[in-house]
């Protein structure tokens, strides 16, 4: 890899068109001004309601003529002050009024890219667009542009990203996505009844404001309480059925296609050899029917779910093409830790299980919610053992695996003398992981 | 890999690493610190409790001088039990005593070396080296290290994981 900028003076310099974004955009940021006027009156209702009876229409007519060109010229300027540009390695975004800011993301360090769609964008016809890099900002998304526009931009970046030469990156267009998988409503929503949390922030919700009424008698106290209970309660229900409904994982050169969403509709691109963990999660309630979730780690992403729901076989044939060459271990095959762990955690220990396969470090976890976790070797950014005293006297240990999504995945209560064999065992896999990976840029 | 070669320890056969051990100047810096403010400590307590509690309460000014005892031989334990090893493709490092742990950073993975030193362990001549790779769970500190060891080997694990780098 060369330096930028000994890449610009060797090569020929070509031009950087610099584009806007669409100008649907000032009206979003626009709200920005009644967004603080709000917040303030939600902050201190009393003295909001008390401005509030001395206003008059003169002076409300005032404000009125004040806050609307004030907050569509903000509008306007960040819009006119926003700039994106597509280099050869680079996304460059160049925004800020008054502190400027010019974010560089790096191609070949893209990780996912997300089109997001949320209810009116669909209705303006236009599209919010994220690069998923480590360390990456909210604000580096480019929102919001013209959906065929954003379409466009998407199959660009992802050709240069996969290492197209730059001249033919423009007319390499959308790779072609076969369908994987596809969550059936119905499925959904049984598994969403099926899942404790549902019941949970439900009963919560209906039990708690009547409980407080009777202690203190005060509306205010028993609205502040209950309204984000409920509202909780209708985020873990319906408003998940509305996110995940219509759930589609697909597969195409550029990667995995994860599409979901009812009235928001978001489309995730996932490009070959990014993803760091796979986890198959089996609640207690789903196992009758042999149903998982599974869950990936993407660096940077924050979306965290690959399949909402589906029969464990159907869901085994997605990870197979996500992880090239990993098969999911039975949970049979996983290697317990020895009787004595029941001294450090009793009862417990009995979910706990690994298995080393050629591709994948396997551990599991939990009793009745039941946790596979699947790292590739080639993942792994550094492994660790730990032991404490009472771990000592039982001769366990833990033997801790970093992936590069900042998340650890651990073996939990091993005999000592195996732990210190699978930390040696771990470094040299993925060591020699590491050099059968697949290149960054995988069209390369 | 050559690179990996080029400094003395590259050699080293896989099974057994070469440890390293720290300097003695951290042991030194740590048990001086805990004398000074478990002494200051011991006579404060001393002092206070003799003028307004009575003499017989002073004797709580043992407390603290017990525990210069046991932490002079804690800190020497735990000195000892640090130690790092520089292999052909990672970085081992062991430490505790109780709380025993051992970390592999393969060099491929780092994203940055540091090499810190505060004032106090400016005094006493020590820099530590710290290794950061994408997982921000990754504790790999090397403490107490001779300014100079710190910055060979700083300079070593960034050579060395240029030439393994990889992608996340």
């Amino acid at each position: 890899m060369t330096t930028p900028g000994l890449d610009e003076g060797v090569r020929p310099k070509r031009v950087v068109v610099e584009r806007r974004l669409h100008p649907v955009t000032p009206f979003r940021r626009a709200w920005a001004p009644v967004a603080v006027v709000v917040g303030w009156a939600a902050h201190d209702p009393n003295q909001a309601q008390e401005q509030l009876t001395r206003l008059t229409t003169t002076t409300l007519l005032i404000v009125f003529a004040v806050v609307v060109p004030a907050a569509s010229l903000y509008g306007f300027l960040s819009w006119w002050f926003t700039h994106f540009s597509v280099t050869d390695s680079e996304l460059r975004i160049r925004t800020g009024l008054l502190f400027r800011r010019t974010a560089h993301i790096r191609l070949e360090r893209l990780q996912a890219v997300d089109l997001t769609q949320p209810l009116l964008a669909r209705l303006a016809g236009v599209a919010k667009l994220r690069l998923d890099v480590v360390g990456a900002d909210k604000k580096d998304e480019l929102a919001f542009l013209g959906a065929s526009e954003a379409r466009a931009l998407r199959a660009e970046l992802l050709a240069r990203a996969a290492g197209f030469a730059p001249e033919t990156a423009h007319e390499v267009g959308e790779a072609p996505a076969r369908e994987l998988l596809r969550v059936p409503a119905r499925e959904l929503a049984i598994a969403l009844m099926l899942t404790g949390a549902t019941w949970g922030a439900l009963a919560a919700a209906l039990v708690v404001p009547p409980v407080l009424w009777l202690a203190t008698h005060s509306v205010w106290t028993v609205l502040a309480t209950g309204l984000p209970l409920l509202g909780a309660a209708g985020a873990s229900s319906a408003g998940r059925f509305v996110g995940e409904y219509d759930w589609t994982v697909g597969e195409s050169p550029d990667g995995l296609r994860i599409d979901h969403g009812l009235l928001d509709r978001t489309h995730e691109t996932v490009p070959p050899g990014r993803v760091q963990t796979v986890r198959i999660v089996e609640p207690l309630l789903w196992r009758r029917r042999g149903w998982v979730r599974v869950e990936l780690d993407v660096a940077g992403s924050a979306n965290s779910v690959l399949v909402p729901v589906a029969p464990r076989a159907a869901a085994e044939a997605v990870i197979a093409r996500v992880l090239p060459g990993a098969e999911v271990p039975a949970t049979a095959t996983l290697s317990r830790p020895p009787r004595r762990a029941g001294r450090c955690l009793p009862l417990w220990w009995r979910g706990y299980g690994i298995a080393v396969t050629g591709a994948v470090f396997v551990a599991r976890h939990g009793l009745l919610r039941r946790s596979v976790a699947l790292v590739p070797h080639a993942k792994v950014q550094s492994v660790r053992l730990s032991q404490g005293p009472w771990k000592r006297l039982w001769r366990l240990a833990d033997v801790h695996v970093d992936t590069g999504a900042d998340k650890t995945v651990t073996a939990r209560l091993r005999d000592a003398r195996e732990a210190a064999e699978l930390l040696r065992g771990q470094a040299e896999r993925s060591r020699t992981g590491r050099r059968d990976a697949g290149p960054d840029q995988w069209m390369a | 890999m050559e690179t990996g070669s080029a400094a003395d320890t590259g050699t080293t056969p896989e099974p057994e690493p070469r440890w390293t051990g720290l300097p003695r100047g951290l042991l030194r810096m740590r048990r001086l610190l805990l004398v000074v403010w478990l002494g200051l400590a011991a006579v404060a307590v001393g002092v206070l409790l003799g003028l307004f509690a009575g003499p017989a309460w002073a004797a709580f000014a043992l407390l603290p001088l017990a525990g210069i005892v046991w932490g002079w031989v804690g800190l020497g334990r735990n000195w000892l039990s640090w130690r790092y090893a520089e292999r052909a493709d990672d970085l081992l490092i062991s430490r505790g005593v109780l709380w025993r742990e051992e970390t592999v950073v393969p060099y491929g993975r780092m994203q940055l070396v540091e090499v810190t030193s505060g004032p106090v362990e400016r005094h006493f001549g020590l820099a530590s080296v710290q290794l950061h790779t994408a997982a921000a769970a990754t504790d790999a500190t090397i403490p107490g290290l001779d300014p100079a060891e710190a910055e060979r080997l700083r300079d070593r694990l960034t050579a060395l994981g240029e030439a393994r780098s990889a992608g996340l």
